[in-house]
């Protein structure tokens, strides 16, 4: 009983994460996405959340186990010895982590830190097989690991930061923005 | 929330020019700049790893990225954690375990194995357990069994889903894992815990010795699980109210491939099962993940019949939940174990049937599966009154396999012949267009039989057809019956003292089958049945009214300048009975016997009556016939199928009928052998002075009795002739010689011989194939053998005049 594949698309079917626990090749990997958009978002919303794979994943052995979050899709694709109902509270516990570690996780946020979410991911699952199913557990570990990284990185980036970080306050925008209060009349004064 | 402050810029950048991007042709053109520019660029280690960062990124879109996989390389061999974390992630991304690059990382991950920080160990044992190469596995096998016994739980929990992918890699070095592995059941760490069990069912699933050897540890499994459910409340695991729910499910699959086809750990385990069954707070969903699996697990070992009643209760629960999840797992788990449980699964029948009514596709189509394999001798009548109604409003997709199960349920479990007629016909109603040709056949076999009923049978096809002439296999049945049992329309039918119908004139049902053969929404196969079925009326009409049959002529010359050949063929060759036979039409178009039963899945209708020459009923698809022989028509017939020996011992033209084929063989159907000498008609019995068993021992070639010609039934003036010399006991020679004694010339003439399969035959080729008139003759051979000694039968078809037919 394995995963075979995690993929997280949005509603238009772009990728944000995939992740494939069984070798196939890259345009293979891309069609394999293309196909699971299509089977899940011809889903109404009411439906149950279980879909037999498409052809490529191997048909009628594999299944697909989706929950579909606003703008987007979870999909695990699993063979058929895996318990539905459980890959269904995974795919909770996995949407939870992210939104505790991101602080309300939304899309951008997976488009922006792709390696983030992937580190939380070998947290959950590894080599198709559940690893860890203890929220908690995972978020201090992977938040260790950031301690660690962030540690490494020391005081030398501090100044490159606080200049990208100045560049992208557009100040000019900030200034026209800027709300002044409002000045007395002086017309009061003439009276 | 500073996401984008806390990305560092090219990667930002590079990102924000790929959404902006309008088109996929301007993000091709960007990535293209992008990996140009990196693959050129030396890159600093600080800029290393937004180089992989990007790669990622680039990757998940679906563009090429092999080019950085160097650059992984170098961060995994960097020293610092976060050179490696990324690093390692592009490995497993971008490295192919089939490609020869991906060893190059092996040293780095023996080296990190060590390491002393335990997220370094972490990433090489990640990485190991997502791209594991049998050379790969080989080479660290040991790092990881010394991790398994490791002090940090982390590790271990790691190191053990690490081994589970190495053993399915290469399944002989499972055996160096197996004492740790049985050591780590005794962990308290439930993430451990977890994995164990997972290591512990692969290796059984690998081996059956290895099997064995666990299953000693039922009792151990089995306290934990107890453990775990007794133990109140332990938050760290919670999900719910239910404590730690994966570790239960992993267990009880552990426990289901342990306990399977083995009574002595089933044992075991009853007290268990039944214990969590009933403990188990289903107020959430991952109660029912436990229930599910305890499901499971009671139906795949050898549970006691209590336990498998409980376990099908449970599942006619799940079939009451508002859930749809829930509802389907139960559903695709009761038709696994219908079967096994038919009289527990029987008891849900009336929530299964509710089911029917479900709006989800996928749970209409398992209630509908299952609600057939629960139909039996009781629960027909109401059971086809349920599904009756479900195929009139399901779904298209449903529709075909919902009208041939009923029909085969029907045809099994029917309480009468007059509710099975009746079945049938709502069946095709309700199916419309979407019902499957051997339904049709069915219902065509069964009224055949119902003498009773064809009356009935027909009045309640006319007027369904007349209600709703586009459901074409219903218009088709009836214009068939209409055809073969038309008489009893002509008069008013009252079935089994109930209703009444009424008679109805032959301008009515004249007027059907003219919609049949000219509305545009007859398909094909509907007009051929309904031109033979205009003709077969000629003969079944009260009164023989010239104007009756003036109609009908013009119905059935309709057709002759069709461009559907077969089409145009039945109508030229009926306008031509009219024409030239008209005092051979009503022996032609007599009724047929009853069908024999079908041989498997019948996908023929029979053939017509008639001496040599047929009329034709057909089948959707495959038509076979038999030739008409009229005198200038031409003839196409497929030789193989349809022979009928009949002792009939009339000569002249014999009231044949001709018997259906065997259509899943292709084989010529013979009837009796036959062991008389008689050589009236149009059987010769070729070693009739043989006597049926002895082989006679013969040593020199011997004439047979010269035989008297025949006179072809068919084609006027031709005369065929046989003699015969058996050349050794089993080998008869024969010379078939034909005669013209007409005034006709005859071309394309063509003979053809058939024997039982019991026999052998191989024809010469003929010496011609002209018969000019008044006494032209070809000569043909034949040779046939008879190694059984059988007494055996030939028969001879010839035709002339062919068109180009086969």
């Amino acid at each position: 009983a394995m995963i075979k594949a995690i993929l997280i698309f949005n509603n238009h079917g772009k990728p944000r994460l995939t992740k494939f626990y069984v070798h196939y090749a890259e345009d293979l990997q891309q069609q394999i996405i293309r196909e699971t958009f299509q089977l899940v978002s011809k889903r109404d919303d009411n439906v149950c959340n279980f879909l037999e794979g498409g052809t490529l994943i191997g048909g009628q052995d594999y299944r697909l186990i989706y929950r579909h979050y606003a703008t987007l899709y979870f999909v695990f694709c699993v063979d058929s010895s895996e318990s539905e109902l459980g890959i269904l509270d995974l795919i909770q516990v996995f949407v939870e982590t992210l939104d505790k570690s991101f602080e309300n996780v939304c899309e951008l946020d997976l488009i922006f830190h792709v390696d983030k979410v992937h580190s939380i991911l070998n947290e959950l699952v590894m080599g198709g097989m559940v690893l860890e199913t203890n929220m908690s557990e995972i978020l201090s570990r992977f938040e260790e690991q950031q301690k660690l990284e962030k540690s490494e990185a020391g005081f030398s980036t501090a100044p490159a930061r606080a200049v990208s970080a100045v560049k992208d306050m557009n100040l000019p925008q900030k200034i026209k923005d800027m709300k002044m209060p409002d000045m007395p009349h002086f017309s009061s004064l003439y009276q | 929330k500073g996401i984008i402050a806390n990305t560092p810029k090219r990667l930002r950048d590079l990102i924000r020019e790929i959404r902006a991007a309008k088109t996929a042709a301007e993000e091709r053109a960007v990535h293209h700049l992008n990996s140009n520019h990196t693959k050129k660029r030396h890159h600093p280690p600080s800029r290393c790893r937004n180089v992989a960062k990007l790669l990622l990124y680039i990757h998940m879109l679906g563009y090429p990225a092999h080019f950085g996989q160097m650059e992984c390389l170098k961060l995994v061999a960097s020293p610092k954690f976060s050179d490696k974390r990324i690093g390692y992630l592009g490995a497993m991304l971008l490295l192919d375990e089939r490609a020869e690059v991906h060893l190059l990382v092996t040293n780095s991950v023996k080296n990190d194995m060590n390491h002393s920080t335990q997220y370094i160990v972490s990433l090489a044992l990640s990485t190991l357990g997502s791209i594991c190469s049998p050379e790969m596995s080989r080479d660290l096998a040991g790092e990881v069994q010394a991790l398994i016994k490791s002090n940090n739980a982390y590790l271990r929990k790691k190191a053990a889903l690490c081994a589970l992918r190495i053993i399915q890699k290469i399944p002989d070095i499972m055996e160096m894992y197996i004492p740790c592995a049985r050591s780590l059941l005794n962990e308290k760490n439930h993430g451990v815990l977890l994995t164990a069990v997972c290591l512990i069912s692969q290796m059984c699933q690998l081996s059956p010795e290895t099997l064995n050897h666990f299953r000693r540890l039922v009792p151990n499994l089995v306290r934990i699980l107890k453990n775990l459910i007794m133990s109140g409340f332990s938050q760290d695991h919670d999900v719910n109210g239910v404590s730690d729910p994966f570790l239960q499910v992993k267990i009880l699959q552990l426990l289901r491939i342990l306990g399977h086809q083995d009574s002595a750990a089933s044992e075991q385990m009853n007290d268990i099962l039944a214990q969590v069954a009933t403990n188990t707070e289903t107020s959430k969903n991952v109660g029912h993940s436990i229930l599910y699996e305890i499901v499971l697990t009671i139906m795949g070992i050898e549970s006691e019949s209590g336990l498998r009643v409980l376990a099908v209760n449970i599942l006619g629960r799940f079939l009451l939940n508002t859930d749809k999840n829930i509802r389907y797992v139960a559903l695709s788990t009761l038709q696994r174990v219908v079967q096994a449980d038919y009289n527990a699964v029987q008891r849900h029948r009336t929530t299964i049937v509710d089911c029917l009514r479900d709006t989800d596709a996928s749970i209409k189509r398992r209630a509908m599966e299952l609600c057939f394999s629960l139909i039996n001798g009781q629960n027909i009548r109401g059971m086809a009154k349920e599904m009756l109604s479900f195929l009139a409003d399901c779904g298209s997709e449903f529709k075909a396999d919902c009208c041939s199960n009923l029909a085969i349920a029907a045809e099994r479990y029917a309480p009468n012949k007059r509710w099975h007629v009746d079945t049938l016909l709502k069946l095709l109603a309700a199916a419309g267009n979407h019902a499957r040709d051997d339904v049709v056949v069915a219902a065509v076999q069964l009224i055949s039989e119902q003498s009773a009923y064809q009356a009935y049978a027909v009045h309640q096809l006319f007027y369904y057809a007349s209600q709703d002439f586009s459901q074409q296999p219903m218009v088709l049945l009836a214009c068939w019956c209409i055809g073969e049992y038309g008489g009893g329309l002509f008069s008013d039918c009252c079935a089994d003292g109930l209703e009444t119908y009424s008679a109805k004139s032959p301008e009515e049902v004249l007027g059907l089958l003219e919609q049949a053969l000219l509305s545009s929404q007859s398909r094909q196969s509907t007009k051929h049945v309904a031109v033979t079925a205009v003709m077969k009326l000629s003969t079944r009409l009260p009164h023989q009214e010239q104007q009756l049959l003036d109609s009908i002529r013009h119905l059935a010359a309709y057709h002759c300048t069709s461009s559907q050949l077969e089409l145009q063929q039945r109508s030229v060759e009926f306008s031509a009975i009219f024409r030239h036979h008209e005092n051979i039409r009503a022996a032609l178009l007599e009724p047929m016997p009853v069908m024999e039963g079908r041989a498997e899945s019948g996908r023929d209708l029979p053939a017509g009556s008639g001496a040599a020459a047929v009329a034709s009923g057909d089948s959707a698809e495959v038509g076979d016939e038999v030739a008409a022989a009229a005198a200038a028509a031409a003839v196409a017939a497929t030789f193989e199928s349809l022979i009928n020996f009949d002792d009939s011992s009339t000569g002249g033209v014999p009231n044949a009928t001709i018997g259906l084929p065997n259509a899943a063989t292709n084989s010529s159907s013979m009837l009796a052998t036959n062991n008389s000498n008689s050589v009236a008609g149009p059987l010769i019995d070729v070693f009739g002075d043989l006597g049926v068993s002895e082989p006679a021992p013969v040593s020199e070639a011997s004439a047979l009795p010269a035989l008297p010609p025949i006179a072809s039934a068919g084609i006027a003036g031709l005369q065929l002739s046989l003699a015969g010399s058996r050349q050794q006991s089993n080998n008869v020679d024969l010379i078939i010689r034909a005669v013209n004694l007409g005034d006709t010339n005859m071309t394309n003439f063509l003979l053809q011989a058939a024997v039982p399969k019991s026999l052998q035959l191989s024809m010469m080729p003929a010496s011609g194939d002209c018969l000019p008139p008044a006494g032209g003759s070809v000569t043909q051979k034949a040779v046939v053998t008879n190694p059984n000694g059988v007494s055996a039968l030939c028969g001879l078809k010839a035709w002339s005049g062919l068109k180009g037919l086969g």
